[in-house]
């Protein structure tokens, strides 16, 4: 794995740290701990982390106020590790910048697969002309779709939708993001749009549509490609 | 063996009793009464508190003039004062007295001077007798001072005797109800000495003054009137004693008096001589005004709100009755109410009608009264009301506009017969503009109708009665034909107008009548404080047309303004305090009445049974009619009625929620502690033996998995509990969203796929399932323990289905296991907190089916579990919903 830096955890709990630190580094992963906002925001700028878990009940500042300050400079992935399970709190912080959220309490399994999924991407922002997931194969250049070699015919809608969720892969778009960016401001509160055409996505693309493994529901919240 | 009757213990009898006591304590009142100035009512009035100050008492002066008389101001000396109150009106400075002061500082007796003062503009009350009976209210004693001259049913006589007219007058109630009268008397010869000697005003004033007011005369008359009602008083008080003590029944005579008023001026003057005899007789004494088709002028009605008020001042009771036949209502009402004597108004001629009419009015009224006594009062007053006097029957109140049409009717009309009159004949043509008349009637006003009347009577002498053309009448039939023809229509036009007039007042009642059925039905069907205060403004706006703001209590008896969206009318912070006063003294105040006149608000309180609920304030541009009034009085009781329920209501809910939440808590230390001990248990002695040897790689495996299992069921545990909280406070509101079944029953079966991997799952879902409005979360908890549920009563390798269908508007859920099903005469209990099956694996915590209930109950949709035909137990949900229309989406994409 080609480590640039840390992993910054900024969170009140010391047990919780200390169960991180134990499972992060016994991955290999070098950390970096706060237990403030204000520390945690200072030693971000000053280490430069590679990625930031982030809790939002920080004694000091909010952490949705938090991420707002964070991504004033920092472009890395932002991981919320929260007892929040609202999904107002949610997609609050999705909106605000964060590239995923896990609830408390998780299972380390879990949290490492969305560590990995969440670097890896960021440091694929260069657009590839293709992107395979398996026996699916995205032309992004050519609008094409394959599913074992075979062209599998979509609308645009249909392939807009897909081409979105694949290029963000392994992360969460919450619904009002989708909407807006598939079908326009407009749609922003027509849900059941998205419902249909994940439907009938699944149908075209998944091996077995009703247990989707590349078009994943994240509950009341958005849609996740893949992992 | 009887019951023991549960008896009050004295004591705490004793304790309420007394405290009852307290609460209704009300100061005395006792006043220094003089027949003019300077009889020495305020040194008197010092003396004796001097005398009381002696006993211990705790004396504070309020407000005394001693119009820098020595003696006085002496007396003054030696007492606490309560600072008076400037304000700036006009630009003049004014002292008033401090009444918050007064009131905080509490003393045993306060003195203040001048009962009948009128206080400077921007004060609290306009009177200071006002600022006296609170003060009284907070349960302080007072001592004041009044002259005879200031009795609202003297100022008349005293005007008369002296000529000099009394502005500053007081309800003859405030006296009457006074707990202690002391006649200041003075001979009028001393009188004279003091005021020649300067006591009293300065030399020059005082020369001035013995020659208008002080005259020897005037003495004498206002002296014999301030005894004569001190002696009244005392002789009252006697008969009150006396028949306290005998006979039940409030009157020593028996003798009940009625007085008749109307809209005149003479009502008052009838009033007041009414109220002195009955006082003298000591007889009751209602009054009654009769409503009839008379339409009331502005003028009119303006004199009949001060008559009434006068009589209410005075405090005799009015009555108001509809009825156009006044003698039969006045005799009715005596003959219901026991009436004695009946005094009325004599009658003024102004016209021969009203002298035929009036004098009828008299007759029958001595005809029929029987063994009623009838007095009639003579008028002396020279009123400018009498050059006015026209007593016309229907008065003229059209516009100018219904002249012109009814012109142009009648012209109109006149043409057409003017074309046909050779077919029918100018006799016909009559009737036909008779039938006009009568039908113009019952549109069109008196005047109107007579113009029809009198231009028909033209148009039809001249153009149609041969000769024609002239006004000239050929043949005696024809002229008695168009007199009869003259009369004919306007006596039916006036009785129609009449008509018309008198079911006009009936429409209105009627209206009101029906616009307080309306209001009960629509409060009746609503619940919440929002809701009653919407329809309350609604209906207030609709049928007075006025904007108001509700203040209603809250719990902790702050009055909260009551606003919806739309209303946008706020208070200042001046108002509220009005309010908070109106509130406290139940008492209407701000504009168009006697307490804090000054601004733009009325302030009505809200008076219900328990006690006041809050205060309405309108922005009223005029005063109530006397109708209006009892109509909005009775519409402001039905309105508090409602709020009172709601709040009666919301206080019963909350002591249930509080005794719930209690129970709760309690079944959560009984039974909940166990559970969380159990993990807890298993945790730390897993960790222990870990920490403490190192085992072998399986033992360890075994002992990692138990540490699993249990913090899982803690995890379970925590978020049954903290849904449990949420449904119990009340704050689940579903959102709904459009969802896809399919999403709902994977992402459950994913969640739950290490518990369901022994059981075979079964999701079936329609093909042409459409989409559903459902809150997703909520849902997503309801079948995520209805199929725990169904795992933790099955055996393993049995089959678990889950069926989804829409049917009708109702999304349908089943969950159905083998398992042992439920206990026939448990299945009512299943869905109860805290219920548990008999042979429930450990590890529940009977929680989780109650959440099931209680998130399904927030989508208005029904939870029903029962056991299958051949094993185990069916859940079957039913949820109203919104579909979707796929078709309609599909199209959107070409």
């Amino acid at each position: 794995m080609t480590l640039s830096g840390p992993i910054l955890i900024i969170d009140d709990e010391v047990q919780i740290r200390r169960l991180l630190e134990i499972t992060l580094s016994a991955n290999g992963y070098k950390i970096s701990e706060a237990s403030t906002a204000k520390e945690g925001i200072n030693l971000a700028a000053s280490i430069d982390p590679v990625l930031i878990i982030l809790d939002l009940g920080l004694p000091d500042i909010d952490g949705l106020e938090v991420i707002k300050k964070l991504r004033e400079w920092y472009q890395k992935p932002i991981l919320i590790l929260s007892v929040r399970s609202s999904e107002d709190d949610i997609i609050k912080a999705l909106d605000n910048g964060a590239n995923d959220y896990l609830t408390k309490p998780f299972r380390t399994g879990e949290l490492l697969a969305r560590i990995r999924v969440a670097i890896r991407l960021g440091q694929e922002i260069a657009d590839k002309p293709c992107l395979t997931f398996g026996n699916i194969v995205i032309d992004l250049a050519s609008h094409v779709v394959r599913k074992n070699d075979e062209i599998v015919k979509l609308t645009s809608t249909e392939y807009s939708l897909l081409a979105l969720l694949s290029k963000n892969e392994g992360r969460v778009l919450t619904h009002q993001y989708i909407l807006k960016e598939v079908w326009g401001m407009g749609y922003i509160d027509q849900t059941q749009y998205l419902r249909v055409f994940i439907a009938q996505l699944r149908k075209k693309i998944e091996d077995d549509p009703s247990k989707p493994r590349l078009l994943n529901t994240e509950s009341g919240i958005g849609y996740r490609f893949g992992s | 063996m009887y019951p023991e009757i549960n008896r009050p213990d004295p004591d705490s009898l004793l304790a309420s009793l007394i405290n009852d006591e307290e609460k209704s304590r009300r100061g005395k009142l006792k006043i220094f009464f003089g027949m003019c100035a300077g009889v020495g009512k305020t040194y008197t009035m010092l003396q004796a508190a001097h005398a009381e100050k002696l006993k211990g008492n705790d004396i504070v002066i309020g407000y005394v003039e001693t119009h820098n008389r020595k003696e006085t101001a002496d007396l003054v000396e030696g007492f606490e004062h309560i600072q008076r109150k400037s304000s700036e009106y006009k630009s003049i400075t004014v002292h008033e007295m401090d009444l918050d002061s007064i009131i905080a500082r509490k003393p045993g007796i306060i003195l203040v001077d001048e009962l009948a003062h009128t206080n400077a503009p921007g004060s609290r009350h306009i009177k200071r007798y006002q600022d006296v009976l609170e003060i009284l209210e907070n349960g302080i004693n007072v001592y004041t001072t009044l002259n005879v001259q200031h009795l609202e049913s003297r100022s008349e006589t005293v005007a008369q005797i002296t000529g000099v007219i009394v502005r500053e007058t007081l309800p003859d109630e405030i006296f009457e109800n006074a707990d202690e009268v002391e006649l200041v008397d003075l001979t009028p010869e001393e009188l004279l000495q003091r005021l020649s000697e300067g006591k009293v005003y300065t030399a020059e004033r005082s020369r001035e003054a013995i020659e208008n007011f002080f005259r020897k005369g005037n003495i004498t008359a206002l002296r014999e009137m301030a005894l004569r009602i001190v002696a009244d008083r005392v002789d009252k008080q006697l008969h009150d004693y006396m028949q306290h003590n005998r006979i039940r029944g409030p009157w020593k005579s028996g003798m009940h008096l009625l007085v008749a008023i109307d809209y005149n001026q003479h009502s008052s003057r009838l009033l007041r001589w009414a109220k002195n005899f009955s006082y003298s007789l000591g007889a009751h004494i209602q009054a009654l005004y009769i409503e009839t088709a008379h339409n009331l002028t502005a003028r009119e009605r303006v004199q009949l709100d001060r008559n009434i008020k006068l009589a209410k001042q005075l405090g005799i009771d009015v009555r108001i009755k509809t009825n156009n036949d006044v003698v039969k209502a006045i005799i009715d009402f005596a003959q219901k109410e026991n009436i004695t004597h009946i005094i009325v108004g004599k009658p003024r001629y102004s016209n021969l009608y009203s002298l035929l009419k009036l004098g009828n009015f008299v007759n029958r009224l001595l005809r029929y009264s029987g063994n009623i006594d009838v007095y009639i009062l003579g008028s002396d007053i020279q009123s400018k009301d009498k050059m006015r006097g026209k007593v016309s029957l229907p008065p003229f109140t059209s516009g100018f506009k219904q002249y012109i049409s009814v012109f142009l009717f009648v012209t109109l009309t006149s043409v057409g017969f003017y074309l046909v009159k050779d077919f029918i004949g100018y006799q016909i043509v009559s009737f036909g503009l008779l039938f006009l008349v009568s039908i113009l009637a019952i549109f069109y006003g008196t005047g109107p109708i007579l113009l029809a009347a009198l231009l028909s009577a033209v148009i039809w002498d001249y153009f149609f009665i041969p000769p024609q053309f002239t006004l000239h009448i050929g043949r005696p039939e024809d002229l008695l034909m168009l007199m009869m023809f003259f009369i004919i229509a306007i006596l039916n036009g006036i009785l129609t107008s009449r008509l018309r007039r008198q079911e006009i007042k009936t429409r209105i009642r009627e209206e009101r009548t029906n616009a307080l059925y309306q209001l009960t039905k629509d409060l009746s069907t609503i619940s919440g404080y929002d809701e009653v205060t919407r329809i309350a403004e609604t209906y207030i706006k609709k049928y007075f047309q006025l904007d108001c703001v509700i203040l209603i209590k809250n719990e902790d008896n702050q009055l909260e303004i009551q606003s919806h969206a739309g209303s946008d009318t706020l208070l200042t912070e001046n108002e509220m305090s009005v309010a908070g006063w109106v509130f406290k003294h139940s008492v209407k105040a701000g504009r168009n009445t006697d307490t804090l006149p000054s601004g733009t608000f009325t302030f009505y309180p809200l008076q219900g049974n328990s006690g006041n609920m809050g205060v309405i304030a309108v922005q009223q541009p005029s005063v109530f009619t006397h109708g209006e009034e009892l109509f909005w009085d009775t519409f402001l009781s039905q309105i508090t009625g409602k709020y009172e329920r709601e709040f009666l209501r919301d206080t019963a809910r909350r002591a249930y929620l509080i005794s719930e939440s209690e129970k709760l808590y309690k079944t959560l230390f009984n039974s909940i502690s166990h559970e969380l001990r159990i993990p807890v248990a298993t945790i730390m002695g897993a960790t222990d033996t870990l920490l403490a040897q190192d085992y072998k790689e399986d033992i360890r495996k075994k002992l990692y998995n138990e540490i699993n299992t249990a913090s899982i069921r803690l995890n379970r545990l925590i978020e049954n509990l903290l849904n449990m909280s949420r449904l119990e406070t009340g704050r689940i509101t579903p959102h709904p969203d459009w969802c896809d079944v399919h999403d709902l029953a994977n992402s459950v079966t994913e969640s739950l796929a290490n518990e369901l991997n022994p059981f075979k799952m079964s999701v079936i879902i329609p093909a042409n399932m459409p989409l559903v409005q459902i809150d997703f979360g909520l849902m997503e908890q309801v079948l995520h323990n209805l199929i725990l549920n169904a795992t933790q009563h099955s055996q393993p390798g049995s089959q678990i289905r889950v069926k989804f269908f829409y049917d009708n508007g109702y999304l349908n859920i089943q969950v159905m296991d083998r398992g042992t099903g439920f206990v026939v005469s448990e299945l009512p209990a299943v869905f109860n907190k805290f219920y548990r099956g008999k042979d429930a694996k450990a590890g529940g915590t009977g929680l989780g089916l109650s959440i099931v209930k209680g998130f399904v109950k927030a989508h208005k949709g029904t939870v029903v579990a029962e056991n299958r035909k051949n094993g185990g137990a069916l859940f079957t949900i039913k949820i109203p919903v919104n579909i979707s229309d796929p078709d309609s989406i599909k199209k959107t994409d070409e």
